[in-house]
């Protein structure tokens, strides 16, 4: 009896050794290849728009290294708050490498939050690409502080930050600076980041944040002309997952050096929630991800892909001005981040739900 | 400075720059024509081209595009009564009358000098402000950004026809549209119904589509005769030109006029040929002729709306925020460019904004040009009967409309804004209030908000404001004296008599428009009541104003008086009635919902196909071979379209069960 059972459970690993093989057999032999094929690259942003650039920026780049070379397409799906275009991926992409999503820190914030219009689970899809980006908070020069060592000054005045929505990419900044006890009255309504940095050069507001190329192309100036004064990053997340200074502005501390600074723990709920909407807002910005069921060798053509782009010297030589001076984290790196990114305990969902719902007047229907 | 303008000139004129701003001139004028496609269109036709591109060359080429289809948006609007774009809507009343008596080469000689000297007005303004512009645009703060959304409105009073009330009312059935969906302070979604596509608001492409092409094209459908009466464009062209040289004030004022509205982020190019219109219309002192061809309502939105280019490049290159839809593209392709626009633009990349302005003054020169050797051809097309045009008409504004959300909702949205229209224009309810209502009332509703928060109420007492307000004062004023409607100029108080009015007959249909009109107000209320304050101020306070100057309008439509000037119907007055060849025009409605059903069952191509065949040759009554070669032909230009800007085509209930090979996937 033994026996027999010894001998059935080795045949049966046995066949499932060789069946295993034939299955794989005809994907070896077809490694993934796109040629003549054309690739969806689903954005579900409006035409330009930070999205949108992004992925057009990246389009023909995967056209040189995705084996066949295929025509890639930026196909843009806008709605509902970009909730729309990823459940209509979630829906309908079939898991073939022929359509493919970018998302943003907008697409992660309203599933991080349990918005009821989301219909996709990022723990389906797999990330080939993550790509960081960071953002510096600086206030008006008028109010008299000259760095961030002068923060408890700001507790006194009259701050106010122009923000798109509270459950916009302006959370990360509004949840700042409670734990900075900063007294932010926030006007809501601002047209995107653009419409804010008016606002604030206007002198409507006094206290914004724009993210790195908009900082650099836009208030660096303003800093030089004695106008505005640049506090703290972001910050990035290092290869063990801990903030830490963004190289883009090294002289510059990051969020947590601040809260810390500033009697603050870098730790409890309240740090747990900013660091996790920190890094779906910011540490892994923008995403590019494969559909549920995607076979293995269509992922890894992706990955190599998207690997091998980063040292081409055409890449290399213009992406600084699309997507600054951060890593693009690809292959290990990207699923880690993105991990990262599109998680967040259910205390911190319940505490930043509540906190919107009873402070902002937010409705989670 | 100067060597930096001449400099930037220079460059533009090696062969390879001004080969690719020909390239975006040719793209611009076929968008233009094409109604319902404008600048969004046709700017991202071009985004996919753009990464690797050299800076000059590629900024020759946007700008190309961007300067000329304001010029040849004119063809259609003049030619055809439909609007070519959205910024070309107020041409209409004035050019179409023209060229339907016989006088087509007039009106575009005027059209096309005036959009000319405003191009190049405005390119000169533009060269001048960015090195000043940077302190005037930041003088503008939410404060008078409200203002200047109020006075936008103001412009409701002179285009509000015969009966003021009426024009209030239409404006407030835009008003209460435009605040469909999230709210500016609060992001929570007002109207949506539960419909997850009313969430995000109406977007105005389907609403301008709408409310001015579809009524257009079912009217030029039902009366079944082609577009233009006579067979020629006219001699007039020199005449056209004159017209212009001896308007010069008007095309002074209204290129600055323009260049101011564009300038100003948000305001956006929709309604600057509505405003500058009305302006021209108070300022006349002779106003018999407007709405039935007087030239200088052609003259007046034309160097506006090139002009408005000039503007709108100003915020968008001098501090990265976009004016408008089309700029909010521009301002991608220079990003896409490696160019971050902001205060670098009159720093070290000052020979690129040179390269714009001259790009600007030259595509508006050549766009011109172009327009005048082209108008013989294009001008023939016009002697076409309209049921061969129409289903072509029909097919690209549906493209059209559907490149809002990309979304078979779109269609029925349009179909829907479309039979408004129609109710609109019979009942002589101001279709222009309509659409000034709808595109301020986000930015009123935004900019009050900011407004009360950043100043508080004190916001009212701003030198800006005040300066907007009394601007705004002496509008309503003169608006108030005389008035133009579709029918044209109205004179007299508040109440004006209007021409033959339908008396008691019939007014069952008007009533119950009304009717409606008043329950969309009530609405407005009862849903926004349900929000907290922020959210519900502005529709509540809306629907109110709204409401009452709706039950004005419903009581003057039922009451005794039955000479009332609300009181129209053109089903009842209108020349056409009484023809037997006027066929009633929900047949050629039904035509528009059969396209959309069709689409909704087959997708898009198989409905189009299906949809040519049947209208041509059972409408239009014309032979198999001809009904197949023009079906096929207009499936290619339909595939190339939709092949060069990357869109799926609505997919219908086939496609969801069968897998189609492409393109019927």
């Amino acid at each position: 009896m033994r026996t027999i059972m010894h001998t059935s459970r080795r045949r049966l690993i046995k066949a499932a050794v060789a069946g295993a093989l034939a299955a794989s057999l005809p994907l070896a032999a077809h490694a993934a290849d796109f040629r003549g094929k054309t690739i969806d690259f689903v954005i579900p942003f409006p035409v330009a728009g930070g999205s949108d650039v992004w992925a057009r920026f990246y389009a023909p780049f995967m056209t040189k290294y995705l084996p066949g070379n295929p025509t890639v397409v930026v196909k843009n799906v806008p709605g509902g708050g970009s909730t729309r275009g990823a459940n209509e991926f979630a829906e309908r992409a079939k898991p073939d490498g022929l359509t493919i999503l970018g998302t943003s820190g907008s697409t992660q914030f309203p599933y991080l939050l349990g918005d009821t219009r989301v219909r996709y689970e990022y723990k389906d899809w797999t990330p080939v690409l993550a790509s960081p980006t960071g953002g510096v908070v600086f206030v008006n020069a008028n109010l008299g502080v000259k760095s961030a060592a002068d923060i408890a000054a700001l507790r006194k005045a009259k701050l106010i930050y122009g923000s798109e929505g509270a459950t916009s990419l302006s959370l990360v900044p509004m949840l700042a600076f409670r734990q900075l006890d900063l007294p932010v009255q926030y006007v809501f309504g601002m047209k995107a980041r653009g419409g804010a940095r008016l606002a604030f050069e206007r002198g409507e507001s006094n206290i914004d944040y724009q993210t790195s190329s908009a900082y650099l192309a836009s208030v660096v100036p303003l800093v030089k002309a004695g106008k505005a004064v640049p506090l703290f990053s972001w910050g990035v997340l290092d290869a063990s997952g801990k903030l830490a200074r963004d190289p883009t502005f090294p002289d510059l501390p990051h969020v947590g050096e601040v809260i810390g600074a500033a009697g603050g723990k870098q730790s409890g709920l309240e740090w747990d929630t900013l660091m996790a909407f920190i890094t779906a807002g910011f540490g892994a910005q923008k995403i590019v991800v494969l559909p549920k069921g995607t076979p293995k060798d269509i992922v890894a053509a992706y990955s190599q892909a998207f690997g091998k782009m980063q040292s081409d010297p055409q890449f290399a030589a213009t992406k600084e001005k699309i997507l600054g001076e951060y890593p693009q984290a690809t292959g290990k790196d990207a699923e880690t981040l993105y991990r990262v990114a599109t998680q967040v305990s259910p205390a911190s969902r319940y505490w930043v739900r509540e906190h919107l719902v009873q402070n902002y007047g937010v409705k989670f229907e | 400075m100067l060597d930096t303008l001449l400099t930037a000139l220079g460059n533009l004129f090696a062969a390879q720059h001004l080969m690719f701003l020909a390239v975006g001139v040719v793209i611009g004028m076929a968008i233009g024509i094409l109604p319902g496609l404008g600048g969004i269109a046709g700017l991202s036709l071009l985004l996919p081209f753009l990464y690797g591109m050299n800076e000059v060359s590629a900024l020759a080429m946007l700008v190309g595009l961007i300067a000329v289809i304001n010029t040849s948006d004119t063809f259609t609007s003049v030619l055809m009564g439909i609007p070519g774009s959205s910024a070309s809507q107020a041409t209409v009343v004035d050019g179409f009358p023209l060229a339907q008596q016989g006088h087509a080469a007039r009106a575009l000689g005027a059209a096309f000098s005036a959009s000319l000297l405003g191009g190049v007005f405005g390119a000169l303004l533009l060269s001048v402000a960015v090195l000043v512009a940077r302190p005037v645009i930041l003088a503008f703060s939410s404060a008078e950004m409200f203002m200047l959304a109020v006075f936008g409105m103001s412009m409701v009073g002179v285009l509000a026809g015969a009966s003021l009330a009426k024009g209030l009312a239409a404006c407030g059935i835009g008003l209460v549209l435009g605040t469909i969906g999230p709210a500016p302070a609060t992001g929570v979604e007002r109207m949506h119904l539960g419909i997850d596509y009313l969430r995000d608001g109406l977007p105005l492409v389907v609403v301008a589509l709408g409310l001015f092409a579809f009524p257009e094209i079912v009217d030029l459908l039902r009366l079944n005769r082609p577009i233009a009466k006579a067979s020629k464009l006219g001699a007039g062209w020199m005449q056209g030109f004159c017209d212009t040289v001896r308007h010069w004030f008007i095309v002074l004022r209204c290129s600055g006029l323009g260049a101011l509205v564009g300038a100003i982020p948000g305001l956006g190019g929709s309604v600057v040929d509505w405003i500058a219109y009305g302006h021209v219309v108070q300022t006349s002192r002779d106003k018999s002729k407007f709405g039935s061809g007087d030239i200088r309502g052609v003259v007046a939105p034309e160097s506006a709306n090139n002009a408005c280019q000039g503007g709108a490049l100003m915020p968008t290159l001098l501090f990265g925020v976009p004016g408008s839809g089309s700029m909010a593209i521009f301002l991608a392709g220079l990003v896409l460019l490696g160019i971050e626009p902001g205060p670098s633009m009159v720093g070290e990349n000052l020979s690129l904004s040179y390269t714009v302005v001259w790009s600007l003054a030259l595509a508006n020169v050549i766009g011109a040009g172009l327009c005048l050797l082209l108008a013989g051809p294009i001008a023939r097309l016009t002697l076409i009967p309209f049921t061969l045009i129409a289903p072509f008409m029909m097919v690209v504004i549906t493209f059209a409309a559907f490149q809002a959300r990309r979304d078979l909702s779109d269609l029925v949205l349009l179909l829907g804004v479309g039979l408004v229209g129609i109710l609109l224009r019979r009942f002589g309810w101001p279709r222009p209030a309509v659409l000034i209502g709808f595109v301020l009332a986000p930015q009123a509703e935004t900019y009050l908000y900011q407004a009360v928060q950043f100043y508080s109420w004190g916001f009212l007492a701003r030198p800006g404001v005040l300066i907007i307000l009394a601007i705004t004062a002496v509008s309503v004023f003169l608006g108030s004296r005389s008035r133009v409607g579709e029918e044209g100029v109205v004179r007299g108080g508040a109440e004006a008599a209007s021409a033959p009015h339908p008396g008691a007959r019939r007014r069952g249909p008007q009533i119950l428009f009304a009717a409606g009109a008043a329950t969309l107000f009530a609405f407005a209320i009862v849903d926004g009541l349900r929000h907290s304050f922020l959210a519900a101020v502005f529709p509540v306070a809306v629907g109110a104003a709204s409401l009452a100057a709706g039950g004005y309008v419903l009581w003057a439509v039922t009451g005794r008086r039955v000479d009332h000037p609300a009181n129209q119907d053109q089903e009842v007055t209108g020349a056409h009635v009484g023809d037997p060849t006027v066929a009633d025009p929900w047949t050629s409605v039904a035509w528009f919902a059969a396209l959309f059903a069709l689409a909704a069952l087959l997708g898009y191509l198989l409905a189009v196909a299906l949809f040519f065949l049947v209208f041509v040759r059972k409408r239009a009554g014309r032979s198999w071979p001809v009904t197949v070669a023009y079906t096929v032909a207009m499936l290619a230009c339909v595939l190339l379209l939709g092949h060069a800007l990357s869109l799926d085509f609505p997919r219908g209930l086939l496609q969801a069960y069968v897998d189609l090979p492409w393109p019927f996937n």
